[in-house]
């Protein structure tokens, strides 16, 4: 691979880009970026615990979401399928605000509320941008995991149910484990997906990594710096979860048919 | 009490002031004409990326992986300012070389620049994949006959590989209208931002945020059910997928 990879074109282009990285760091002002360091692993963190919290709970909700629209009953199939199309058919934007502004100026209004034990976590911004991202992902991988568990053979429920198999053990043996298999080539594009919707939350007043970024602008009136290295801690992030799902995927033993 | 909210909910949501329904609705067509304007750009850069990276020469094949790779990996909200101060900031040097006046680029012209260069990415890849569809003896065919090769675009390859690639473009269509209500953080008056001002004037969040949600969930199941019609006429005369 690497012998392809270096033409001769490539090695021209990857000098031009080391040139480029080398200017950059000479004549760019980054002189700021000590001062705002332990914030910015702070926001990263943040950003980074936002993902894998939506993603559980998201793909939590998910699998019933699927469920419900694969084989449940009408009663059960129909707010399951509005709820997904709701949620995919508006802007993520909207559906911060509307959780953010929307229940964060009801919730004052009602006395048990302010004096139950979880007013000090609901008074803060983080929760309201924790369930949009979570309602955002379970609607998208619901769609998926619909997709997932209609695609498993007819025949395998089939010799299940003949077996006599009660109905629980069914799913939890033969139909999830497959239907989690099929559905798990998309999960790596879609939490990159996932990773490009958190930045939504820094408009709610969560400090997050571009929110950090956003500060440095505002502090010190030095536009492109900042910007520039939010958009290659991004792209890092984004190389890991690739990379990662990568070797994920090589792990699980898939049939070639 | 019911009544009563019902009643001035409906007031809020008027067309003419008091009510903010005429907001609203401009927010609305703003929306719709960037994403109008952002697809089209989109689909052009598609086209354009797609060609370059099936036939270009080596270097501008991998500068076209660099552009797709690097857009689908950073989130718009960063590209979006990014672009807005970078666009912004290169036509007013070019004006001063040139020896004029700096402008200030109007949020429409930006935001449609912005968008289109992000679908353009994802634009690429779908109809590049759609154009990789078309079979091969069709465009041999035309090449033996002699067919130049713009006229090999424009007569076989780009109609054939439309009903590819309806599908995907139908995906990015919906984006771009959902992509619109980040250019509300620049401070753009698209749907998402009027919504925002409405609901702060009146302190009346839920209602217009609904009455937002509402809309954009039309537009969307609209555009679908036109999508759908769209790709019917495009596989016109194709065997049917599935039997």
């Amino acid at each position: 691979m690497t012998r392809d990879f270096w033409l001769p074109h490539r090695i021209v282009m990857a000098a031009l880009f080391a040139a480029l990285v080398v200017w950059c760091v000479m004549t760019l002002r980054w002189d700021w970026l000590p001062d705002y360091l332990g914030l910015a692993a702070q926001g990263i963190w943040r950003t980074l615990w936002l993902l894998a919290l939506s993603l559980l709970l998201g793909m939590t909700l998910a699998v019933p979401l699927g469920l419900a629209q694969a084989a449940g009953p009408l009663w059960l199939a129909l707010p399951a399928r509005s709820f997904c199309t709701v949620i995919r058919g508006t802007p993520l934007l909207l559906q911060l605000w509307l959780l953010y502004y929307g229940l964060g100026s009801l919730f004052p209004q009602i006395p048990w509320i302010r004096q139950s034990d979880l007013w000090p976590i609901l008074r803060q911004a983080w929760p309201y941008g924790l369930l949009a991202l979570t309602l955002s992902f379970a609607a998208y991988e619901g769609e998926v995991m619909r997709g997932a568990f209609r695609g498993v053979g007819k025949g395998q429920l089939e010799a299940a149910k003949s077996m006599g198999m009660p109905r629980l053990t069914i799913l939890r043996r033969i139909w999830l484990p497959q239907a989690l298999h099929r559905a798990l080539p998309t999960l790596g594009g879609e939490t990159v997906l996932q990773l490009k919707a958190t930045p939504l939350v820094a408009t709610i007043t969560v400090v997050d990594i571009y929110a950090v970024a956003s500060r440095v602008r505002q502090d010190t009136f030095i536009t492109y710096e900042p910007l520039l290295l939010l958009a290659v801690v991004y792209m890092a992030i984004t190389g890991l979860i690739v990379l990662a799902f990568r070797h994920f995927e090589r792990r699980i033993p898939t049939r070639t048919a | 009490m019911l009544a009563l909210t019902a009643s001035s909910t409906l007031e809020l949501l008027q067309y003419s002031p008091p009510g903010w329904g005429a907001n609203l609705l401009r927010g609305l067509m703003n929306s719709v004409l960037i994403a109008l304007g952002a697809f089209g750009l989109g689909a052009v850069i598609g086209v354009g990326g797609a060609y370059g990276k099936l036939y270009g020469g080596p270097v501008l094949r991998d500068l076209l992986a660099i552009y797709t790779t690097v857009v689908r990996a950073v989130p718009e909200l960063v590209l979006i300012l990014i672009l807005y101060y970078a666009v912004t900031d290169a036509v007013n040097q070019i004006l001063l070389g040139l020896g004029q006046d700096r402008i200030q680029i109007s949020g429409f012209a930006a935001g449609i620049a912005v968008l289109g260069i992000v679908q353009g990415a994802y634009a690429t890849e779908v109809i590049r994949g759609a154009i990789l569809s078309v079979p091969g003896g069709q465009v041999e065919a035309a090449r033996a006959m002699g067919m130049p090769a713009g006229l090999l675009a424009r007569r076989i390859t780009l109609p054939l590989m439309l009903s590819a690639a309806l599908p995907g473009l139908a995906n990015l269509w919906l984006i771009a209208t959902k992509d619109t209500a980040l250019l509300a953080v620049v401070g753009f008056g698209e749907l998402t931002q009027e919504t925002r001002q409405a609901a702060g004037a009146t302190k009346a969040y839920f209602t217009f945020f609904m009455a937002a949600g509402g809309l954009y969930l039309a537009l969307s199941i609209s555009s679908g059910w036109l999508f759908a019609r769209a790709e019917r006429w495009a596989r016109r005369g194709q065997p049917e997928l599935r039997g």
